[in-house]
């Protein structure tokens, strides 16, 4: 249950997202969700798309260095504590969370987080044992609010 | 200028041009008959061109002798061209190669009060005499820069402060509760002195300073006109490199109209860059030096790498050694940072040793408060791109340290996109320099 996350090297400073965003508006290829980590001098944009391989093909050709990573897309229960008990699930099992962000499109009472794992794998075995829904690629791509 | 008041040491300044030639020619017959006899390297190749010691009758044969590098030098790392057994050595001094392994040079007895003698005759012409304080900021330890100067001063019997490089408020405080009369470092560091002073609320003008001895990088005259402008004192070029002996090769005098170059002990010649081929007196070219008296460590026709043109006409100051023109540029890719060699080709194999393969780069020199800096930008590769901070920022680090290393320097490495970095003709312009802009 793994989605594919497009990463892209910006530079810190001003005018750096407009390109990439215009290059995807124009293939007609939409941005799902996404998020911008930043230091002082360059920032990392991540990005799950609805066509993850147009568009790194289209970010290639335009000089782009492009990462694809694979995260998990899980559902998380959108009341008080729904995140922490996600997150029992990990304690004390060595699996680091190496980044998280929320994804916009969640259902009713349910929010959907990605998550990017050191170990996946282990991470999606111990989610399944769980009985925690994750969200396919093709279901993350065709959802709208 | 008349030259009643010299120091005694410098009386080799004002010897009539015969003379000096007939010294110099036979101290260049027996610095050759040296190298032939204890350096492999140059007995091969005087015998690859059937040459001997004995077919040097005239210092225009000096023309027929093989050139030194400074491959040479790396070549025969750490020791090889020592023509002295290493219980006459009694000095090792280093600088930055090529590949990361420094050059080594080293000094007898002799050699020492070689180098001694020429920095006593750099700071007199300087103007500079026992009564004077001196605070010696160049950098003490493996560059020549820092010890040169140092005995030298003492020599002379000034007062030496051996404050070395770095720690700029210590410096200025020194300068002032010392009563300092004179500075040896790069022109750079006192710009960026002056500059942190000004910052102190210290005007250097009001200080009993009133003499800079500004070497191991090139400069301007518009660098010369500010430093002593902004810090009331006359700010004297010297000129000198390890390979031939560390500074004191070539001092300016009180005419500041060109560097004498003291010929006693380097003979100076001026070749076509590329050809090699001696020019005609006068003309602008590269600067070969031989070292005529050196014991331990002998070179014969160095090439310098510096373009510059020697004057022979008399100077207003009295001296008769002949100048050179200030350095204003270098026939090779060398960078002078704050007194540091830097090669391109030593940035190279540092990138390529963190990174696997040679990324895209380019170098920007600046200066920023007076003080020189690098930045090397390096583009992104695919291969080392992570969607993780923590990989980005630890592949900088490792650049980071990885150039600190080799080069000896801190330097500032920026990560830039793809295809940022200018190419033309297919190749990346690596060295912009915008230090004497503005």
């Amino acid at each position: 249950m793994k989605i594919h996350q497009l990463s892209l090297f910006l530079e810190n400073q001003p005018g750096q997202m407009i390109e990439p965003c215009r290059l995807l508006a124009g293939a007609g290829i939409d941005i799902r969700s996404l998020s911008l980590a930043d230091t002082r001098q360059f920032g990392i944009l991540r990005a799950i798309v609805s066509d993850w391989k147009a568009a790194a093909a289209l970010l290639e050709g335009a000089g782009y260095v492009v990462n694809v990573t694979e995260v998990v897309a899980i559902e998380v229960e959108d009341r008080p504590g729904g995140l922490a008990e996600l997150m029992t699930l990990f304690e004390n099992s060595g699996i680091n969370i190496e980044y998280m962000y929320a994804f916009p499109f969640g259902r009713r009472d349910r929010a959907v987080m990605i998550f990017r794992f050191d170990q996946p794998d282990a991470a999606i075995e111990r989610l399944n044992g769980a009985g925690v829904n994750m969200v396919g690629s093709g279901d993350v791509y065709n959802r709208l609010s | 200028m008349t030259p009643s008041r010299f120091h005694p040491a410098s009386a080799p300044d004002y010897l009539p041009p015969a003379q000096m030639r007939s010294l110099q020619l036979d101290r260049l017959r027996s610095v050759v008959e040296r190298a032939y006899a204890h350096v492999e390297l140059f007995r091969t190749r005087l015998e690859e061109r059937s040459l001997a010691p004995s077919d040097i009758r005239g210092l225009e044969d000096i023309a027929r002798l093989p050139f030194t590098v400074k491959t040479d030098l790396r070549d025969t790392y750490p020791f090889g061209l020592f023509a002295s057994p290493m219980q006459e050595v009694v000095r090792l001094h280093a600088s930055s190669g090529t590949t990361g392994k420094p050059i080594v040079v080293a000094y007898t007895q002799a050699d020492v009060d070689v180098w001694t003698n020429v920095m006593v005759r750099s700071l007199a012409s300087c103007g500079i005499t026992h009564g004077d304080i001196v605070q010696n900021a160049y950098g003490y330890g493996l560059f020549t820069g820092g010890l040169g100067a140092h005995y030298g001063a003492e020599a002379l019997g000034a007062t030496v402060i051996p404050i070395s490089g770095g720690n700029t408020e210590r410096q200025i405080m020194v300068m002032k509760d010392f009563k300092v009369t004179a500075i040896c470092c790069t022109p750079s560091y006192f710009i960026h002195l002056l500059e942190r002073a000004g910052e102190l609320g210290v005007d250097v003008r009001e200080l009993p300073l009133r003499a800079g001895v500004f070497g191991a990088e090139p400069w301007t005259a518009s660098m010369r006109r500010h430093i002593e402008s902004a810090g009331g004192i006359r700010a004297y070029d010297i000129y000198g490199l390890s390979e031939i002996i560390g500074p004191g090769v070539a001092v300016e005098c009180p005419a500041q109209n060109g560097l004498h170059v003291f010929e006693d002990h380097f003979y100076p010649e001026i070749v076509d860059p590329e050809t090699g081929e001696p020019l005609p007196e006068g003309s602008e070219g590269e600067l070969v030096i031989t070292t005529l008296s050196k014991q331990a460590m002998p070179m014969i026709r160095y090439r310098t790498r510096d373009i510059t043109s020697l004057i022979a006409e008399p100077c207003s100051c009295g001296r008769t050694l002949r100048r050179m023109r200030r350095i204003g540029r270098r026939s090779d890719d060398m960078i002078i940072l704050r007194g540091v060699n830097v090669f391109p080709s030593q940035i190279e194999g540092a990138l390529l040793a963190v990174e696997g393969t040679l990324p895209h780069y380019q170098i920007v020199l600046t200066r920023e408060k007076g003080l020189d800096q690098m930045e090397v930008q390096v583009e992104v590769t695919p291969e080392v791109f992570s969607d993780q901070i923590g990989a980005l920022e630890k592949l900088h680090d490792k650049l980071t340290h990885a150039l600190d290393h080799t080069l000896g320097l801190r330097v500032a490495v920026r990560l830039v996109k793809p295809q940022t970095i200018q190419r033309s003709e297919g190749k990346a312009k690596r060295v912009i320099d915008r230090r004497n802009q503005g």
